[in-house]
C-alpha cells in the first residue's frame, strides 16, 4: 500500500527514473535533429585539411624534385576508364613507383561522380584524377566549391625532359584554356583532339568522292549518296552534344573567333542578332530539310550510330578525335578511317583547314589530395616525352606535349589524318570553353539542337531557343568569373 | 504486462530503432535541411537561402513538367498493370469452361503462369537494353523492322519512338506494365486460390457468366491484394528513375527529347550531380518525398472498402 516511489521500481517494472533515462537515450539520437541546419555546415567535410594537406608528406625540394616529394609515400590514382582503357595508368604509376618508391592505389572506374563525390564531401579526395566521362564530376562544380588545386606550379616547374624550359612552355599552344576557370588553370587537359567530320576513305574511293571543302560540295556528296542508298551525314542524336560540335564549328568558321567568343562570354547576341550563328544553323538545317540525314539517326546512341557508319549506312559523321579508338573492334580493317575538318560556307572567315582542336580528358589534382606534391610530381611526369609516349602506346591517342610521341610509333590512319590535319590547320584552331563553363546552358543548346535535327523547330526558333540559353547563364552571380579575351 | 517485460521490450526495440533513426530519418532530415541552402554538392561550404529553392522550383517548367509526367504515369500505370493482370490471374485460375462443375483456369494455365512471370526476374537495367534494341530507331529495331518489312512505314524515315515527344511516354509506360504485369498476375493467382471454391461452384450453378462471376465474386473477394498492388504500382509510377535515364534522350540523366519525358527524379539528379545545383535538387527531393506521402494516404482512403469474410 501507499505511495508507488521510483525507488521501489525494480520490483514494479518499468519505473519514471528509468523512462527517463531512455527517454534520455532517444533523445541523444533526435537532439540532433533540432539543430539539422548547424549540423549540415560542420556535418561531413573537415574543411581545414585541406591546410593539413599541404604540409602533409613534403620532404626537402631541389632541381630534380621541386615540389619535395618524400620517398615512400602513399599516392592514390583515380582515372576514368573510358575510350583510353585505363593501362597508361598503370604504366605511369609503375614507372613513378620505381623512380620515388612510392605505393600507388589505382581506380579505374565509369563512376567517376558516383565514387569520388562522397570522397570530394567528405573532404579526403584522391590524389590526382582524370575526371572524365558520362559521369564526370563537371569542373565548373568543383571549381566553385573550391576542390581543386591551382597548377600554376606545375606548369611553371622546371620540364623533365629540359629543365631549362618550364612545363608550360613545352605543351600545344592553347591546350590548357579548357581547363581554366575563373582565369586559373585548375585541370589539366592531357589528351590532344581534334574534332570535325570523318568518313571512310574506301567508301570515298569507290564512290569517286573528293574531299568537299564547301557546303555545297558537301551537300552534293550527301545527295549522291542518298541516291545510292546510303545516308548523307550520321550523328549521335541520343546525346545532341555530338551534333552541337558540327553546328558550333560552323559558327566560328562562319563568324571567326569574335562569334565563337561570343558565345562563350555570354554575349547578348551571341546567338539571335549573330549572322554568323544564323549562317550555320541554315546549313545544318538543310541537310535536314533535304533528306540526307542517315535514317533513324536522331535516336541512336553513339555507338550504335558510329557502328552504322562503320558498316557504310553512311558517308559522314561528326565526332572527336577518340572516334578511332572507341570504334577499334567495330571498325573493318579495310575502312581506312579519315578525318576532316567541317567544310566551308560562303563567306568564312576562318579557311577550310581551321578545326576545333583543344586538348580533352581533364586530369586534375583535389586541393585537399593528401599527397600534393605526389600528385604535382605525377602530373609534372605526364608531360615528359617517356610518359607520353607510354600514352600513345597504350591509348593510340596524342597528347598535349608538343612533338610528344617518339620517332618509332606506327600511328593508326584515322589518328594519322588528326596530325595532318592539325599541321594544315597550323595556329587556325579554336575551342569552344562554355560546356565546361556553363554546364545547364550546354544541355538546353543541346536539346534545342535534337528539337532542329527531328524537325520540330526551324533554325529561327533554334536560335531563339540557345539565345534563351545564354542569357539564363548570365543571369547567374557565379558566370562574372569566367572570361576570355 | 508483467513485471520487467517493458524494459526487455524497449531493450531489443532501441537498436533498431536508433539504426532506423539514423538511417532512414536523419537523411530526411539532412535533405531538408540541405534544401534551404545553396549547397553545391562537392564540398561543406554553403549558405542559408531560406526559401528561395522551392519559390524557383514552382516556376521551373521542367521540373512542373515532371510532376504532370509522374500525375500520368500514376493514373495509367497501375490502372493498366492492374486490369491485365487481372484478367489474365482469372483466365489461368477460373477462366477455363467449366466441367461437371469444377473451376479450372484455361488450357495449359500452368505455363502461362511461369511464361508471365519471366519479366519478372529480369533487372530492369536489362529490361531497358531489352527494349533500347526493340525500339531502336532505324530499320534495325525490332519494331522498326517488322513496321518496315510490312510496308508500313517508309525505311527512309523509321518512327524514332524514344524521339517522338508524344511517343516517349506511351513507350516507357509500356516497358513498366510488361515488366509488372507478370508478378501481380501471380499475387493475384494466388489470392483467388484462397476465394473458396464452393462459391465460384454457387455462382456457376446459378447460372453466372464468366464475367459476372469475375465482378460479383473475384474482384470484391480479392480488393486487399489489389488495393496493395495499387500502392506498390503508384509507387513504381512515381520514381521511374532506371527507365528514363537509361533510356530516354538528352544529356545528363536523359528525359528529353526536350523534356518530354522528364520525371521528377531524373530532373533532381541532374541537378545535383550534373548542374551541380545541389540544395535546389534537396527541394525537388523533399517536394517529391510529400507527394508520394500525400497520394500514398490518399490511395488507401480512397480504395477502402468494407472487408468480406469469407
Amino acid at each position: 500500500m501507499g505511495s508507488t516511489s521510483a525507488e521501489n521500481s525494480s520490483a514494479e517494472g518499468v519505473g519514471r527514473r528509468d523512462l527517463i533515462k531512455r527517454s534520455a537515450a532517444l533523445g541523444l539520437i533526435s537532439v540532433p535533429t533540432m539543430s539539422f541546419l548547424s549540423a549540415c555546415a560542420s556535418g561531413g567535410g573537415d574543411d581545414s585539411s585541406g591546410d593539413k594537406g599541404k604540409d602533409k608528406g613534403k620532404g626537402k625540394t631541389s632541381k630534380t624534385n621541386p615540389f619535395g616529394v618524400e620517398k615512400g609515400g602513399k599516392l592514390d590514382v583515380v582515372v576514368f576508364k573510358g575510350g583510353y582503357g585505363d593501362d597508361y595508368a598503370k604504366a605511369w604509376e609503375a614507372s613513378f613507383d620505381k623512380k620515388w618508391g612510392t605505393t600507388s592505389a589505382h581506380t579505374g572506374t565509369q563512376e567517376i561522380t558516383g565514387k569520388l563525390q562522397p570522397r570530394f564531401n567528405g573532404g579526403n579526395p584522391p590524389d590526382i584524377v582524370d575526371d572524365s566521362g558520362a559521369q564526370q564530376i563537371k569542373l565548373d562544380v568543383l571549381f566553385k566549391n573550391g576542390n581543386l588545386l591551382d597548377l600554376a606550379a606545375v606548369l611553371d616547374a622546371p620540364s623533365i625532359d629540359d629543365p631549362a624550359k618550364k612545363v608550360r612552355d613545352t605543351l600545344i599552344p592553347g591546350t590548357l584554356d579548357p581547363g581554366l576557370q575563373g582565369g586559373k588553370v585548375v585541370a589539366l587537359n592531357y589528351i590532344y583532339t581534334v574534332w570535325g567530320l570523318w568518313y571512310s576513305g574506301k567508301l570515298f574511293k569507290e564512290k569517286g568522292w573528293e574531299v568537299p571543302k564547301t557546303w555545297d560540295d558537301f551537300l552534293a556528296i550527301c545527295k549522291d549518296a542518298k541516291s545510292q542508298g546510303i545516308g548523307g551525314l550520321a550523328h549521335q542524336g541520343k546525346y545532341p552534344y555530338y551534333i552541337n560540335v558540327a553546328i558550333m564549328d560552323l559558327i566560328a568558321k562562319q563568324g571567326g573567333l569574335d562569334a565563337m567568343k561570343a558565345i562563350d562570354n555570354l554575349d547578348p547576341k551571341a546567338f539571335v542578332g549573330s549572322d554568323a550563328a544564323a549562317a550555320a544553323i541554315d546549313a545544318i538545317y538543310e541537310v535536314v530539310e533535304k533528306g540526307y540525314l542517315m535514317p533513324g539517326t536522331n535516336a541512336l546512341t553513339h555507338t550504335e550510330s558510329q557502328t552504322r557508319w562503320n558498316q557504310y549506312k553512311a558517308a559522314f559523321i561528326t565526332c572527336g578525335s577518340w572516334l578511332e579508338n572507341e570504334q577499334l573492334k567495330q571498325t573493318p580493317t579495310d575502312f581506312d578511317m579519315k578525318f576532316m575538318p567541317m567544310p566551308s560556307l560562303s563567306g568564312d572567315k576562318l579557311p577550310f583547314e581551321a578545326i576545333r582542336a583543344g586538348s580533352g580528358e581533364p586530369f586534375i589534382i583535389p586541393a585537399k589530395a593528401g599527397n600534393l606534391p605526389g600528385a604535382q610530381e605525377f602530373m609534372r611526369s605526364m608531360l615528359s616525352k617517356e610518359w607520353s609516349t607510354l600514352f600513345a602506346q597504350k591509348a593510340n591517342s596524342l597528347t598535349i606535349l608538343k612533338d610528344g610521341v617518339s620517332d618509332g610509333v606506327q600511328l593508326r590512319p584515322g589518328t594519322q589524318s588528326t596530325v595532318d590535319a592539325s599541321k594544315a590547320a597550323g595556329d587556325n584552331t579554336f575551342n569552344y570553353l562554355y560546356p565546361n563553363w556553363y554546364s545547364e546552358m550546354d544541355v538546353s543548346i543541346q536539346n534545342a539542337s535534337n528539337e532542329l535535327m527531328s524537325k520540330r523547330i526551324q533554325p529561327k526558333e533554334w536560335l531563339k531557343r540557345a539565345q534563351a540559353a545564354v542569357d539564363k547563364a548570365a543571369k547567374d552571380p557565379a558566370s562574372k568569373k569566367n572570361h576570355r579575351d | 504486462m508483467r513485471k520487467g517485460q517493458y524494459r526487455f521490450v524497449a531493450g531489443f526495440l532501441l537498436a533498431p530503432l536508433a539504426l532506423y533513426l539514423i538511417f532512414v530519418i536523419w537523411p530526411y532530415v539532412q535533405t531538408i535541411g540541405y534544401s534551404f541552402t545553396d549547397w553545391k554538392g562537392q564540398s561543406q561550404t554553403f549558405s542559408f537561402v531560406g526559401l528561395d529553392n522551392y519559390k524557383a522550383l514552382f516556376q521551373d517548367d521542367v521540373f512542373m513538367g515532371a510532376i504532370w509526367h509522374n500525375i500520368l504515369f500514376l493514373v495509367f500505370i497501375p490502372v493498366i498493370t492492374i486490369l491485365l493482370a487481372l484478367f489474365f490471374a482469372f483466365m489461368v485460375n477460373a477462366g477455363g469452361r467449366g466441367r461437371a462443375g469444377g473451376v479450372q483456369g484455361v488450357a495449359g494455365s500452368g505455363f502461362y503462369k511461369i511464361v508471365y512471370f519471366f519479366p519478372q526476374v529480369l533487372s530492369l537495367a536489362i529490361v531497358a537494353v531489352l527494349f533500347g534494341a526493340l525500339y531502336r530507331s532505324d530499320s534495325g529495331g525490332l519494331l522498326n523492322g517488322i513496321l518496315i518489312k510490312l510496308g508500313l512505314v517508309d525505311a527512309d524515315n523509321p518512327i524514332e519512338w524514344m524521339n517522338e515527344p508524344h511517343l516517349v511516354l506511351w513507350c516507357l509506360m509500356a516497358v513498366v506494365v510488361w515488366h509488372g504485369v507478370g508478378f501481380y498476375l501471380v499475387l493475384f493467382s494466388a489470392a483467388m486460390q484462397s476465394v473458396p471454391r464452393d462459391i465460384y461452384e454457387a455462382a456457376l450453378l446459378d447460372g453466372a457468366s464468366r464475367t459476372h462471376t469475375f465482378f460479383r465474386v473475384t474482384l470484391p473477394l480479392l480488393w486487399d491484394t489489389v488495393q496493395t498492388a495499387w500502392v506498390y504500382l503508384g509507387i513504381i509510377a512515381m520514381d521511374m528513375f532506371v527507365l528514363v535515364s537509361t533510356m530516354t534522350q538528352g544529356t545528363g540523366y536523359g528525359g528529353g527529347p526536350d523534356h518530354h519525358s522528364e520525371v521528377m527524379a531524373n530532373v533532381m539528379m541532374r541537378n545535383f550531380l550534373y548542374y551541380g545545383k545541389s540544395g535546389y535538387a534537396c527541394a525537388m527531393g523533399v517536394i517529391m518525398l510529400l507527394l508520394t506521402l500525400v497520394l500514398s494516404v490518399v490511395t488507401l482512403r480512397a480504395t477502402r472498402r468494407e472487408r468480406i469474410e469469407f
